[in-house]
């Protein structure tokens, strides 16, 4: 019998091999210098980052590899870029706070690669084994990173809270994609599509499957009622991680979402969509609540963080191309904002994360009077105040679900929004308005975190004030999915 | 005498329930993770019976996958324990309790 050699060709696959290379050379640079690199490793980890956007970025020839486990399309694409966006930016803002907690080692930056590279497999996943896989790559990744600081022991707590849960959750999405298999037959996601479509499936299993597969990546989401992990996890992990916690995953979980339940099981007569809207209201509103009562900033992100996953599953639930596309847009100004306020987050908390409460925000207008008006901006444009982007944003979000017929839930996204400004004003005035109450030496932001924060702004108040390019370009990468 | 697919499906539906009802009700954190690793191995046990079932190769080449993913975290997962242990000298998860708001 003679074996047949499939035809490979891995240029689809050009920015994860690039950022896998550089993982392995920061890898290899860290047993080489020792401590004398620990800058270079920052630089290092930036330029492969920029170089794997700008091949996520170029048109790529060939679209799908491995035999069709993995798309290629300009719907990957566009998640690709702003993964490798959010990645880029906690490089920027780990620099100085890994030099601070003397975490600054090669490793650090490689899982942070490894962990993008399992958001560009699963953004790009065409097959339950490949969306599997590149989950995992991204949990393990993080599971490792949240106990990076291990000598502190809500680092170690993080980790482990993290590990169990999502080890537990990552149960629950398996079973679920055995299930799926069992009752089409296909792993690969147009299969089941298939399948589905032409009523060739067992229903029980489809239903046990796509509710279990729901719960795993409402997990991940840190979707309520499976966000019980996110506050402790977000609050005891490095500030850094955190940040990058926060965006990307979010964003690559959300894209596999729409592949699965608004592509294969959609044909289904089970309304996902209606149960998807619920969970949206739920997120958003415990989120939303549980913030308000935090006098912890790091904590309080943390529940700002599962809202605004709620806000972005409202999108999910319209389900028309202008909810896909707002989803995009709406991920893409969260990384951005999100990320820089976290950075500022770092550096007002100093060495070993000992002030993160709100009065340690105290006067910071007065002694840090650029990086205070940065943060106002951020800040601004989290509780969706216009003509900041996340402003925009949440308009989009909201302007799907009406044109979907969804009113009940704008009615309680409005309300929520509502709610949200309470919180992020009450932390903006302790900024302007408070006295602190310990004289401290001011701190000062490092070249990257400066970089870092002026790409969000610049980011922030452009989307914010010409959106339309940036919609159409989102409605452009849903037209080939 | 061929077994029948509903035999292999209830006993992995059972092995997982045990597995979920292990870590809901554990508290030493390495039992927890072993009961985590029970779940796993109910779902390659589901997948191995319908590839069997379906006559398709997909659900073996997943469970290849499903195997060498839960190596790589019981290599993380337990050195996280380890790092915790060395920190706290527990792995009880009641006693891991710092952060609460």
């Amino acid at each position: 019998m003679p074996i047949v050699t499939p035809f490979i060709d891995l240029t689809a696959v050009a920015p994860e091999i690039v950022l896998s290379v550089f993982a392995c050379l920061l890898l290899f640079a860290s047993v080489c210098m020792k401590n004398h690199g620990a800058a270079a490793n920052t630089w290092l980890a930036i330029t492969g980052v920029i170089v794997a956007g700008w091949y996520a970025f170029c048109p790529v020839t060939a679209h799908s590899a491995f035999t069709g486990m993995y798309e290629a399309d300009k719907f990957a694409q566009i998640f690709k870029i702003i993964i490798l966006l959010g990645t880029g930016l906690t490089i920027l803002i780990s620099s100085k706070y890994s030099e601070d907690e003397k975490i600054n080692h090669g490793e650090y930056y490689a899982l942070l690669l490894f962990a993008t590279v399992g958001m560009l497999l699963m953004v790009a996943s065409s097959d339950m084994i490949t969306l599997f896989l590149g989950l995992e790559l991204l949990s393990i990744c993080l599971y490792v990173l949240a106990g990076y600081t291990r000598t502190r022991a809500e680092s170690n707590e993080a980790a482990l809270k993290y590990f169990l849960l999502g080890g537990f959750a990552a149960g629950f999405l398996l079973y679920g994609m055995a299930m799926i298999y069992g009752s089409t037959g296909h792993t690969d996601l147009a299969g089941i599509g298939k399948a589905v479509s032409h009523g060739a499936f067992n229903k029980m299993y489809l239903t046990v499957g796509a509710i279990m597969l729901l719960v795993g990546l409402g997990f991940k989401l840190a979707a309520v009622p499976f966000h019980q992990w996110t506050p402790d996890v977000y609050q005891g992990s490095p500030i850094p991680i955190t940040a990058f916690m926060s965006a990307g995953p979010k964003a690559a979980v959300l894209a596999a979402l729409i592949r699965v339940y608004e592509g294969s099981v959609s044909y289904m007569h089970v309304d996902w969509l209606a149960w998807l809207g619920v969970l949206a209201v739920m997120t958003m509103t415990v989120g939303n609540v549980a913030a308000l009562v935090q006098n912890d900033v790091k904590r309080m992100l943390a529940f700002s963080s599962i809202s605004h996953a709620g806000y972005a599953m409202v999108g999910l639930a319209a389900a028309n191309k202008q909810g896909i596309a707002s989803v995009i847009i709406y991920m893409l100004v969260y990384t951005l904002m999100n990320i820089a306020a976290f950075g500022v987050l770092a550096l007002v908390a100093r060495k070993n994360e000992q002030r993160t409460k709100m009065q340690d925000f105290a006067g910071f207008a007065y002694s840090n009077p650029f990086l205070a008006i940065a943060m106002t901006i951020l800040a601004f444009s989290l509780a969706g105040i216009p003509p900041m982007a996340g402003f925009m944003a949440k308009f989009y979000v909201f302007m799907s679900a009406m044109q979907a017929g969804l009113y009940w839930l704008v009615v309680a996204a409005v309300i929520n929004s509502a709610i949200g400004i309470y919180y992020y004003l009450r932390f903006t005035v302790s900024m302007y308005m408070r006295e602190p109450e310990e004289k401290l030496p001011p701190v000062t932001a490092s070249p990257a975190l400066l970089i870092a924060i002026v790409v969000s702004l610049i980011g922030v108040l452009v989307i914010g004030v010409v959106p339309a390019d940036y919609l159409d370009m989102a409605g452009r990468a849903i037209l080939s999915f | 005498m061929e077994v029948p697919l509903n035999h292999y499906l209830i006993l992995s539906g059972v092995l997982f329930a045990i597995g979920v009802v292990g870590v809901v009700t554990r508290r030493n954190a390495i039992i927890i993770y072993m009961c985590i690793e029970l779940m796993l191995n109910a779902v390659n046990l589901t997948l191995i019976a319908f590839s069997s079932y379906l006559g398709d190769m997909g659900g073996q080449i997943f469970t290849f996958m499903v195997m060498t993913v839960a190596a790589a975290e019981a290599a993380v997962g337990l050195a996280i324990i380890i790092a915790l242990f060395r920190t706290r000298r527990t792995v009880d998860v009641d006693d891991v309790n710092l952060l609460k708001g």
